[in-house]
């Protein structure tokens, strides 16, 4: 069953998982993970340009069309796109690594009752999470009727209810954001139970 | 953007994910359906030179956030009262021109300015660019 985010009554965020949702949760911080995560230096890398980050030799945007969209180009000029993607991608793959480790690391250390400290890595990893799906059943703004009435045989299908899911979920939490500050009403947020 | 409203609607997994467990169908891998183009990311695919939001003259660079049907209205929200620190109400405003006229110009000064607000909005998994504002 799922609950979404929840906020208790001392503000602290908590999701409730069963075991299905707590291994769904793993095997999709961990794919985004796969997806983000920095190539290794090659071992004739300039030391100094390595440990800053920068990536070796020349660099465009992901053939993977998921890959591209996690990673976009920052310039409209492939020139430009390419210099400021060569020193700053590194960082942006650290990113999303870290935002994907913390989820990970949060979820592997609660029970069914997980204890949401890092909110930002949560709303960042299932930002990633539901671009990289999203991208790869090819979503747009007027098909989800369309993949929602998929045969179950479809492989779209699958990754569709898990892309609707994890939008259920982000939208449960960024609710629990602040409601005042935000401007959602309080009977948007559902209240945990405080133990 | 994703436009659906669903704070109240519950999406049920099927039940053969439970059979699935700890297995999402990879999405990791590379695509095999090579009809799978994300819109090309297509920069020139908007008229330039027309900005929505003047935010101030005399600033030469501006980060630009496009619209993509997977991101949440909420969410875009968020971030730009988050980063930008910007009200309730102008970072609605942005986030439905983000919707409605598929861009929407939230920040200007300079290049390295943007570079850093362009860096932060693809960490937030925004889709964003610079470039100069002419």
């Amino acid at each position: 069953m799922t609950y979404g985010f929840q906020r208790t009554a001392t503000g602290r965020v908590v999701l409730r998982v069963d075991q299905v949702e707590r291994g769904l949760l793993m095997s999709v911080a961990r794919q985004v993970m796969d997806l983000v995560q920095p190539a290794e230096a090659s071992p004739d890398q300039d030391p100094l340009a390595a440990q800053l980050g920068w990536v070796d030799g020349d660099v465009g945007i992901s053939d993977d069309p998921a890959v591209a969209r996690l990673l976009p180009d920052a310039y409209d000029d492939p020139d430009d796109a390419r210099e400021f993607r060569r020193f700053t991608e590194n960082d942006l793959r650290q990113s999303k690594m870290q935002h994907a480790m913390t989820v990970v690391e949060e979820i592997e250390r609660s029970g069914e009752k997980v204890a949401v400290t890092s909110t930002d890595s949560w709303l960042g990893l299932l930002s990633d999470a539901r671009i990289a799906i999203g991208t790869r059943i090819q979503i747009s703004e007027d098909n989800h009727e369309e993949l929602a009435g998929l045969p179950d045989d479809d492989p779209r299908s699958g990754l569709f209810h898990v892309y609707d899911w994890l939008t259920f979920l982000q939208e449960s939490l960024v609710r629990c954001m602040d409601p005042a500050l935000y401007g959602f009403s309080d009977d948007d947020v559902p209240v945990a139970e405080e133990e | 953007m994703d436009w659906r409203v669903r704070s109240r609607s519950i999406p049920q997994l099927p039940s053969s994910m439970g059979a699935a467990y700890g297995g999402v169908a990879a999405f990791a891998g590379s695509c095999e359906t090579e009809a799978v183009v994300y819109a090309s990311i297509p920069v020139e695919a908007a008229p330039q030179g027309q900005v929505d939001e003047v935010v101030e003259t005399q600033r030469p660079w501006i980060t630009i956030v496009w619209n993509d049907p997977i991101n949440l209205m909420s969410y875009v929200t968020y971030v730009f009262m988050t980063y930008f620190h910007f009200s309730r109400e102008k970072a609605e405003k942005l986030m439905n021109d983000v919707h409605h006229e598929g861009r929407a110009v939230v920040s200007s000064g300079t290049r390295e300015e943007m570079e850093r607000d362009v860096s932060a909005m693809h960490s937030y998994g925004l889709w964003a660019t610079l470039q100069r504002d002419d």
